[in-house]
Parts: C-alpha cells; structure tokens; sequence
C-alpha cells in the first residue's frame, strides 16, 4: 500500500512539483476558458491571454525562486 | 502541407528527445540495481516494468478515441503545459546554477549505496527489493514517454512516427548502456531537458488554445512561434538569473 501511495505521489510529480507554477497555470488557463466562454466571437482574446500568461508565470516563477 | 509537415517534424523531434533523456534516467537506476545485484533482478524489475506499460498503453488506448476531440485537446493540452513548462523551469533554474545539475553519475552512487544498505538489513529479500527498484524506474520514465507520446501525436494522425522516435530513442540509450556498462554521465541532458520543455509547452499552448476554439493564425506553423517564444523567454531567464552571464546549458 506504502508503495502504491509512493508511485501515485510521484506520478502526480510528474506534472505538479513547484505548486505555486502550477496553480499559476491553471488560473492562467481557467482565465482563458472564461473569455473564451463570454467572448466567443474574439477568440484570439482567450490565445493571447493563454500566450502571454503562460510566458510570464514562467518568467515570474523563476524569478522569485531566485529571490527564496 | 508545410503546417502538417512541420507538426509532424517537431512532434518526432520532441518525442525522440524527451525520450532520450527518460531512457538515460531508467537506464542509471536498473544499472545500480545490476551492478548491486546482478542483471537478474535488473533484468526482470525492468522486464516486468515494461509488460505494465503495454498493459497500460493497450488498455487505456481505445479508450482515448471515444473522448470527443475537442475535450480531449483540451486536456492533454493543459497536461502538457503543467508538464512542458515544469521542466522548462526546472531546466532554466540548473542553466542559471540556481539548483545543481542531474548527475547520472552521482544518481548511480546514490542508489547503489542505497542498495547496499538495504542488503546489510534485508539479505534475504534483496533481490526482490532491487527488481523493485528496476522495475519502479522504467514504469515512471516510460510511462513519462507514453504520456509525451500520446499527447504531442493526439488526433494528428502522427501516432505511429512519434511512437517509432520514442521507441528508437529507447532502444538507442539500451543499447549504449548496454555496452558500457555505466551511466550516461556526458548527455547533455539539461540541455535535452531545456529544448524539450520548449517544445511540449508549445504543444501545450497550442492544445490548450484548440480546445478552447482558438484559431490561431498560421495553424500548425503557429506551435514554431510559440516554441520561439517559450526558448526566448527561457534564454531571457537565464541570463537575468545569471547575471555574471556565464549561461551553462548542459
């Protein structure tokens, strides 16, 4: 059972380790899900937001893992 | 044409490489687990991982046709990005030397230690406890290796070309480790591991987009953009990280 709880640990691993990065993500992405929701006659709103969110959680991720 | 064709390119590219470096990892662990035990446990820990994985594969792929296409984008697109972009960081953070370098070498001493301590206290049930080890290490990389597959090829059509790359990569690694006999040390695998995480988060942002019913301009040439940008902005980080400037990718 140890080992089973083990493995499925590591498989969520595999997809969330920084949960900060992770939850960023998704808020970015439920973010885009909403305009696309709302907006559907703009959906380049919903790729730029997608676009432009993603790169800059990156970027700020790393950034303040610097500063920790 | 060019769009599908340059789709197909950077999903083999992408498979191969991810693959690469998740065969180099499997291969560090069933090797402490042979050079420890002998190639017995290593063999049927990895044998067995293997036999899991088809399982799993056969199992759970028909499965995947029945998802409506639109869903399923959506989801292995979200997949990839919480992937792609976790290694990404991971890649940036080493680039910078913020977080050490993944050192097959040290790995390979780590677990062989590991084992050997384990056989001061388990004598009896080792060889058990290290095809355990063997076969843990090959059902997470390769399931890392299905997941990447599956996702980057996912209603294109390109399932059997990026399965082959994968698949290639993998038997390209066992076969070196093979004669060898000890870990990849001289991958450049961070630099693998940088190139790669572009590449899936491209493929990520792209699925994503698609699912939400975003066209985006270009189609398929618009995942090159996108991998540009995320390369870009991985470059960018390392040289704010590093501010000294000496950027060490591999």
């Amino acid at each position: 059972m140890k080992a089973l709880l083990a493995l499925l640990q590591e498989l969520a691993g595999l997809f969330v380790e920084d949960g900060a990065l992770a939850l960023a993500i998704v808020a970015v992405v439920a973010l885009a899900g909403i305009l696309a929701a709302l907006f559907p006659i703009v959906p380049w709103a919903s790729g730029a937001v997608l676009l432009i969110g993603c790169l800059g959680v990156l970027l700020v991720n790393v950034m303040k893992f610097r500063r920790r | 044409m060019i769009g599908s064709l340059t789709h197909a390119g950077s999903a083999v590219t992408a498979a191969f490489l991810a693959s690469l470096v998740e065969a180099v990892e499997a291969l560090t662990i069933v090797l402490a687990v042979a050079t420890v035990r002998g190639w017995r446990p290593a063999g049927l820990g990895a044998i067995a991982g293997l036999v899991l994985l088809a399982v799993i594969v056969a199992a759970l792929g028909p499965l995947l046709d029945r998802v409506p296409l639109n869903l399923l984008q959506l989801a292995i697109g979200i997949l990839l990005l919480l992937f792609g972009m976790r290694w990404l960081r991971k890649a940036i953070l080493r680039a910078a030397g913020i977080i050490p370098l993944h050192d097959e070498t040290t790995i390979f001493a780590s677990e062989t230690a590991e084992l050997r301590e384990q056989a001061r206290h388990h004598e009896l049930r080792l060889d058990w406890l290290a095809g355990l080890a063997s076969f843990k290490a090959v059902l997470l990389e390769g399931l890392e290796v299905v997941f990447i597959v599956i996702a980057i090829s996912a209603g294109r059509g390109t399932l059997v070309p990026v399965s082959i790359a994968a698949l290639a990569a993998c038997l390209l690694i066992a076969a070196v480790g093979f004669l060898v006999h000890r870990p990849l040390a001289r991958v450049p695998e961070n630099m693998l591991k940088f190139a790669v995480g572009v590449m899936l988060s491209a493929f990520g942002l792209f699925w994503t987009g698609e699912g939400f019913g975003v066209a985006w301009p270009g189609a398929d040439l618009a995942i090159v953009a996108f991998a540009a940008l995320f390369l870009a902005t991985g470059l960018a980080a390392v040289a704010l990280l590093n501010r000294r400037g000496a950027v060490t990718l591999s």
